[in-house]
C-alpha cells in the first residue's frame, strides 16, 4: 500500500569503485539536477528548523488555547493552531525533531550494524556468510510493522526503545546491499593487488573494500530514513509513538483527524510537511543513484 | 523440480522455527514481567500471581516454548485472559474481512496498473509514461495513514460518497459492504499501484527488446495482440512474486486502515490486543500473521517455479 509499512525491501545497489586515474567528471553535482537541489533544500529547511526549534522563540508548542481552537493563520500563530489551540508552527518543529532523530538514529545503527556484517559475509565467504545470509532472511520473513508494534507494546514507548527497534530491523536491508557489493569488489584487481601486497584482510575490508562501499549504502540510507520516518509516522499515527503530549507529526495527523470537517488543515499541514519531506528523500537518493550508477557505467 | 521443491522446503523449516520462537519469545524475554503488564497497573499481588500461573510463566523457558508450540500446531493459540475467547476464534472470525479487504485492493490496483503500465511501456519516455512515472514517485512517498486522511477529506467530508469509517457485513447488505470497503481498500490499493505499474512497465520494456517481439511485429500482428498475448505473459511473472512479497507490507497496511476505517479485521484485533495490553491475543496473532506471511512467500515461490522453468534449473534471473 501507499504507505510503505516499514518494511525496507533492498533494492541492492552495486556500484564499481572509479577507476584509479579517471575521476569524476567535472561538476557531477550538477548533473544531479534540479530537484534534487530542491530536495536538498527542502531537508535542510525541516533540518534547520528542527536543530534550531529551542532557540527559535517560537509559541510553547503545549500550550493550549480553548479559545482559539483551529484558528488560521495569524501573526501569532502563522500556520494557525490544531484543536487544542497550539501553535501548529511550533508543534511542527518540535515534531520535527522527534521524526528526524528517529530517521537518522534508527538508519545510522542499522546501517553501521548490517554494513559490518553485510561486508565481513561478502568478504570471509563460507559459513559465516550462510549463517548471516539465513539469519537475515528469517528477519525479513517477519512483517515488520507487526513486529514493532509488539515489540514497542512490551517494553515501552521510549523514544530510544523505538529507535533501537526500526533500527534493528533495518540492519538485513543494509546488510544484503554491503554484501552484493562487497562480493563484486572483492574479485577486482586492487584487491588482488593489496592482498599480493601483503595487506592484512582486516586491512584490505577497511582500507581497500569499506570506501569503496559507502557511496552506494549511503544512498540506500537515505531511503532507509524514509522507511524510519514513516515507521515512526505509523506508530504515532496509532499513539503507540512517543506518548503526549509530544509532538510528533504522525501524532498531529492522528489529532486533526476527527475535525476533518471543520478543521481539515489541523490534519492537512502537517500531513504535508511529512509528504515533502519523505518525498524530498526519495528523490535526493534516486537521483543519487543514478549517478553513482553512471559512475558504474563509465567504467 | 523435486529437487527444487526439497530445497525450498528445506529452507521453510528453520524459517518457521525462527518465526514461531521468535513470536513467542516477544512474550518471555523482552524485559518486564508479563503478567504485571497484562493485569494493568490497579492490580493486586494475586491477581498478577493468579495470571503467572494461569499463564505457566512460572515455568521454565523451553518447556513454555515446547508447551506453546505444541498446542499451536494443533490449532490452540491459547485463550485470552481478558476476553476469554480464544485467539484462534477470534482470527477466524475476523481474518475474512481482513481478506476481502486485501483482495479487492489488489483488484482495484491491477486495474490502475495494468493498464498505464502497458501503456507506459509501449511509448516508454513519452508524455504518459513520464505522467505516470512521476505521480507513481510521488504516491509511493506519501505514508498510508496520510492517504488515508486525504481519502477520508475528499471522498467521505467533501463529496460525501461514502461512509468514513464504519462495516457493513457483506450478508447483510452486499452493496453497503462494497461502499463500507471503498476507501480502505482504496488507500492500500493507491501505494500497490504505483508499485505495480513501475515494475510492469520496467519488465514490459525488456521483453519488448525480444526478437519475438520483432517477430511478431514483422508477421503483422496488431499491436494489443503483441503487447497483451505476447509482452504481458511474461511480464506478469515479476508481477506475481512481488504479489507474494507484498503481503507483508499489506498486513502491516491493513494494520494501519483498518485502524483509521474501523474494519474489525486481523490488523484492528492486534491493534486492540495491542491498546488492552492482551498478550496472549498479541502473541497468537503475531504468530499466526508471521506463518502465514512465510508460507505465503513460499508458495508463490513454487508457484512462481511452476511458470518458469528458469527459475527451477538453477537459472535464476539474478
Amino acid at each position: 500500500m501507499a504507505a510503505h509499512s516499514p518494511d525496507l525491501t533492498t533494492e541492492a545497489i552495486i556500484v564499481a569503485p572509479a577507476a584509479a586515474g579517471v575521476d569524476r567528471p567535472p561538476r557531477a553535482w550538477h548533473r544531479l539536477g534540479a530537484s534534487f537541489w530542491l530536495s536538498v533544500a527542502w531537508l535542510a529547511l525541516v533540518t534547520l528548523v528542527a536543530v534550531a526549534a529551542p532557540a527559535l522563540h517560537l509559541a510553547d508548542p503545549n500550550l493550549q488555547d480553548l479559545t482559539d481552537r483551529g484558528g488560521s493563520a495569524s501573526p501569532q500563530h502563522l500556520l494557525g493552531t490544531d484543536g487544542l489551540g497550539r501553535d501548529m508552527l511550533s508543534r511542527l518543529a518540535w515534531g520535527a525533531r522527534i521524526s528526524l532523530t528517529v530517521g537518522c538514529a534508527s538508519t545510522l545503527l542499522g546501517m553501521v550494524v548490517g554494513t559490518l556484517l553485510g561486508m565481513t559475509a561478502g568478504y570471509v565467504r563460507g559459513r559465516p556468510e550462510g549463517v548471516v545470509v539465513a539469519t537475515m532472511d528469517a528477519l525479513l520473513a517477519f512483517p515488520a510493522l507487526v513486529l514493532i508494534l509488539a515489540v514497542t507494546t512490551f517494553i515501552g514507548h521510549d523514544i530510544s526503545i523505538i529507535v533501537g527497534v526500526i533500527g534493528f530491523l533495518g540492519i538485513p536491508a543494509f546488510a544484503r546491499v554491503a554484501r552484493a557489493n562487497t562480493l563484486a569488489l572483492a574479485q577486482r584487481e586492487f584487491v588482488l593487488a593489496a592482498r599480493a601486497m601483503g595487506a592484512s584482510e582486516l586491512r584490505i575490508i577497511g582500507l581497500e573494500i569499506l570506501p569503496n562501499i559507502v557511496a552506494p549504502v549511503l544512498t540506500f540510507g537515505l531511503l532507509v530514513v524514509a522507511v524510519a520516518m514513516i515507521a515512526e509516522g505509523t506508530l504515532a499515527f496509532l499513539g503507540l509513538s512517543v506518548p503526549p503530549p509530544a509532538a510528533s507529526w504522525g501524532a498531529m495527523v492522528a489529532e486533526g483527524r476527527g475535525d476533518l470537517d471543520i478543521w481539515p488543515q489541523v490534519s492537512l499541514i502537517p500531513a504535508t510537511v511529512f509528504f515533502l519531506t519523505i518525498f524530498a528523500l526519495n528523490l535526493a537518493a534516486d537521483r543519487l543513484r543514478r549517478v553513482v550508477e553512471v559512475r558504474e557505467s563509465r567504467i | 523440480m523435486l529437487t527444487f521443491v526439497r530445497g525450498k522446503v528445506l529452507h521453510l523449516v528453520p524459517v518457521m522455527f525462527a518465526v514461531t520462537c521468535f513470536s513467542f519469545l516477544l512474550t518471555s524475554l523482552l524485559p518486564g514481567d508479563a503478567a504485571v503488564v497484562m493485569a494493568g497497573p490497579n492490580a493486586t499481588a494475586e491477581s498478577v500471581a493468579a495470571l503467572r500461573s494461569g499463564l505457566k510463566l512460572d515455568q521454565p523457558l523451553p518447556v513454555r516454548y515446547v508447551d506453546w508450540l505444541g498446542k499451536a500446531v494443533r490449532g490452540d493459540l491459547g485463550t485470552s485472559p481478558r476476553s476469554q475467547t480464544r485467539v484462534l476464534e477470534s482470527i477466524r472470525e475476523r481474518l475474512p474481512i481482513t481478506l476481502e479487504l486485501l483482495l479487492i485492493a489488489q483488484v482495484m490496483g491491477l486495474l490502475v496498473a495494468v493498464p498505464i503500465g502497458i501503456a507506459s511501456a509501449y511509448r516508454a519516455g513519452g508524455i504518459l509514461d513520464q505522467a505516470a512515472s512521476g505521480a507513481a514517485f510521488a504516491v509511493l512517498a506519501i505514508p498510508g495513514f496520510v492517504v488515508a486522511i486525504v481519502l477520508i477529506y475528499l471522498f467521505a467530508v467533501q463529496m460525501d460518497l461514502v461512509p468514513a469509517t464504519g462495516y457493513t457485513p457483506l450478508l447483510t447488505n452486499p452493496l453497503e459492504n462494497l461502499r463500507s470497503f471503498f476507501l480502505p481498500a482504496l488507500t492500500v490499493a493507491l501505494g500497490e499501484a504505483a508499485a505495480y505499474t513501475r515494475l510492469l512497465r520496467s519488465d514490459m520494456i525488456a521483453t519488448l527488446q525480444e526478437d519475438y517481439i520483432a517477430m511478431a511485429r514483422a508477421k503483422g500482428l496488431p499491436t494489443w495482440h503483441i503487447l497483451l498475448r505476447h509482452a504481458l505473459k511474461p511480464s506478469s511473472f515479476t508481477l506475481l512474486t512481488v504479489l507474494g512479497i507484498n503481503i507483508g507490507r499489506l498486513l502491516g497496511g491493513a494494520l494501519i486502515v483498518e485502524t483509521i476505517f474501523a474494519l474489525p479485521g486481523i490488523g484492528r484485533l492486534l491493534v486492540e490486543a495491542i491498546y488492552a495490553r492482551d498478550l496472549v491475543v498479541v502473541q497468537g496473532v503475531v504468530a499466526f500473521v508471521a506463518v502465514a506471511f512465510v508460507l505465503v512467500n513460499f508458495g508463490v515461490d513454487l508457484l512462481y517455479a511452476v511458470l518458469d522453468p528458469r527459475i527451477r534449473h538453477g537459472r535464476a534471473l539474478a
